[in-house]
């Protein structure tokens, strides 16, 4: 299994052939075009996160000491970025999504997406997926003691 | 016609920047216009040679600003057709103007069972200052229907027009739809059922003439950064016998005549409202403004306008898929549209990458976007200094983003 560095790495390689942004947003769209489908039963209130121009629903799953995420957006870009932190975190270990500094995000130069004004729910998924990380060790991986 | 944009666009330094090495096409005008030089220059001259507090110095330069602020003033007074400049205090802007008479008005005037009337089309700004108040006096909020092309429901409007109605706000010009509101109709009609109104200008001073006294509105407010001038600051027109009822707003220095600490008298209009030191700068930068609008013909400059509004509206119905919100037959200022299948932040978030600066989202006119049942619009929105080319440029870039999209 990759590491979370080592994907990230890999996401920057492929954007670095791209010199316009209209390239590198076309890439973008394709990778949330890619993104796989949620089933529909997790697309919930419970599970959505809302920003003022687009929302996000996220799903996690615990299986043998992995995390394994599932999610959606209305909008395509958004959506793209989903799909580019979901083939980083998902199938890793609570504490390693936990520790995950996420910088890529920068190097390939979607930061402006993650800005607390963009409020297009993005920043409030990577908080939300931490939370689960969070959740999910203290649950199955802290001993508690009887 | 005698309106040379080209070289209007010298005149404005910002427009010359580009974007991810593109040439800048700024089309975000209705949240905020770009300066001419000779605002920048005004605010620069004023903090080189002329800074100094007013109102309070006996020395020269504060005598100087005084005489400038003063000046700027009698300007705001001339460009709206109020009778006295003392009908003229100067605020942060829209929003705080809306806010002083919410509150001043409230306290004074308004009661338990009451009512405020507004239009389904309103900013934010002009939505919640009346919900605020309307909650500390125990008044009700009503809110006029539009039609689904945007347009205010007048039949609606005199249904919700009743005797418990104090106050009647609304926004000359909607900053979503382009909706130019039957302004003094709707005076008229208040008035006669005994309200008060007040008038949201932002939209509307940068592309209609505006006269206060032919509208016979109560009060009119605008900012300064909406019409060429800086930020930080604005207008509230009111008629001064009503002014005159209303209590002090916020307390500080300059509001008063006299104080001790038993009890403090207040100083007479404009003064009154406007407490501590004022944003000098931001009146004389708006003046500046509002001379080079003179300088270069205001019916000239609506009438480009206009134009270039009917081209874009022409420009962008012919692209697939594309509707547009606001079919008023009276509109300026704004196109606001959505694509068939494609979230406006996606659309917003290429065009942007093409250069292209439009504004996405509900635009601070929520109820609209629930009224329309989309998630957001996108919004071009045009100034004097914005070209046929651009719309083109403009037309071109949303087909792109539409075959990137779908
Ligand atoms: C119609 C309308 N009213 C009020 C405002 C608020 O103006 P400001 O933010 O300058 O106070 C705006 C600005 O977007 C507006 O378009």
């Amino acid at each position: 299994m990759e590491t979370i560095s080592e994907k990230e790495n890999t996401i920057v390689e492929e954007f670095e052939i791209y010199d316009d942004w209209l390239d590198k947003y076309n890439y973008l769209i394709e990778m949330g075009k890619d993104l796989p489908m949620i089933d529909e039963k997790h697309k919930v209130k419970q599970n959505l996160i809302t920003g003022c121009q687009s929302s996000v629903w996220l799903h996690a799953e615990y299986r043998d000491g992995r995390i394994y995420f599932f999610a959606d957006s209305d909008a395509v870009i958004t959506k793209g970025i989903v799909n580019l932190l979901i083939r980083v975190l998902s199938g890793q270990t609570p504490q390693a999504i936990i520790d995950a500094d996420l910088d890529f995000i920068d190097k390939i130069g979607l930061k402006e997406h993650l800005s607390p004004t963009r409020s297009n729910g993005l920043v409030s998924m990577i908080k939300q997926m931490k939370l689960y990380a969070l959740a999910f060790k203290t649950k199955y991986e802290l001993k508690t003691e009887n | 016609m005698n309106f040379d944009v080209e070289k209007i666009r010298e005149d404005f330094p910002l427009l010359q920047r580009t974007v991810y090495n593109k040439p800048l096409i700024y089309l975000d005008n209705a949240a905020t216009n770009q300066k001419p030089r000779q605002v920048l220059q005004r605010l620069a001259d004023y903090y080189q040679s002329e800074n100094s507090n007013i109102h309070r110095g006996t020395h020269k330069l504060s005598i100087q600003a005084t005489t400038a602020y003063e000046q700027a003033r009698q300007s705001v007074a001339r460009f709206i057709n109020a009778p006295a400049a003392e009908q003229i205090i100067f605020t942060k802007g829209t929003t705080e103007s809306i806010n002083l008479v919410a509150t001043t008005f409230g306290e004074r005037f308004v009661e338990a069972g009451d009512e405020i009337l507004i239009t389904y089309m309103e900013h934010h700004s002009n939505i919640v200052p009346w919900q605020l108040m309307c909650g500390r006096r125990g008044a009700t909020l009503r809110v006029a229907d539009i039609t689904q092309d945007g347009v205010l429901d007048l039949d609606d409007f005199k249904r919700k027009l009743t005797t418990k109605t104090k106050l009647v706000a609304f926004a000359h010009v909607s900053n979503t739809l382009g909706t130019i509101n039957p302004a003094k109709e709707l005076v008229k009609l208040a008035h006669d059922a005994g309200a008060r109104v007040l008038i949201d200008g932002a939209q509307a001073v940068a592309h209609l003439p505006v006269d206060v006294q032919a509208l016979d509105c109560d009060f009119y407010c605008f900012s300064a950064h909406k019409i060429y001038g800086p930020m930080g600051n604005g207008v509230l027109y009111g008629k001064k016998e009503i002014l005159e009822e209303l209590p002090p707003y916020q307390g500080g220095g300059e509001m008063i005549s006299e104080v001790t600490f038993g009890k403090t008298t207040f100083n007479e209009l404009p003064f009154r409202f406007e407490a501590g030191t004022p944003n000098v700068a931001g009146a004389l930068g708006l003046e500046a403004a509002l001379h080079y609008i003179q300088s270069v013909g205001a019916e000239e400059m609506h009438q480009y306008e206009n134009e270039l509004l009917l081209y874009a509206t022409e420009k962008l119905s012919a692209i697939p898929g594309l509707t547009i919100y606001g079919n008023s037959p009276e509109k300026t200022g704004v196109v606001t549209f959505n694509l068939a299948g494609i979230h406006s932040y996606d659309a917003g978030t290429l065009l942007d990458k093409f250069g292209i600066a439009v504004r996405t989202g509900h635009m601070c006119t929520q109820p609209l976007t629930e009224f329309y049942g989309v998630p957001g619009f996108i919004r071009a929105s045009f100034s004097m200094y914005n070209t046929r080319q651009e719309v083109d440029a403009l037309a071109d870039a949303i087909m792109r983003s539409r075959e990137m999209l779908l």
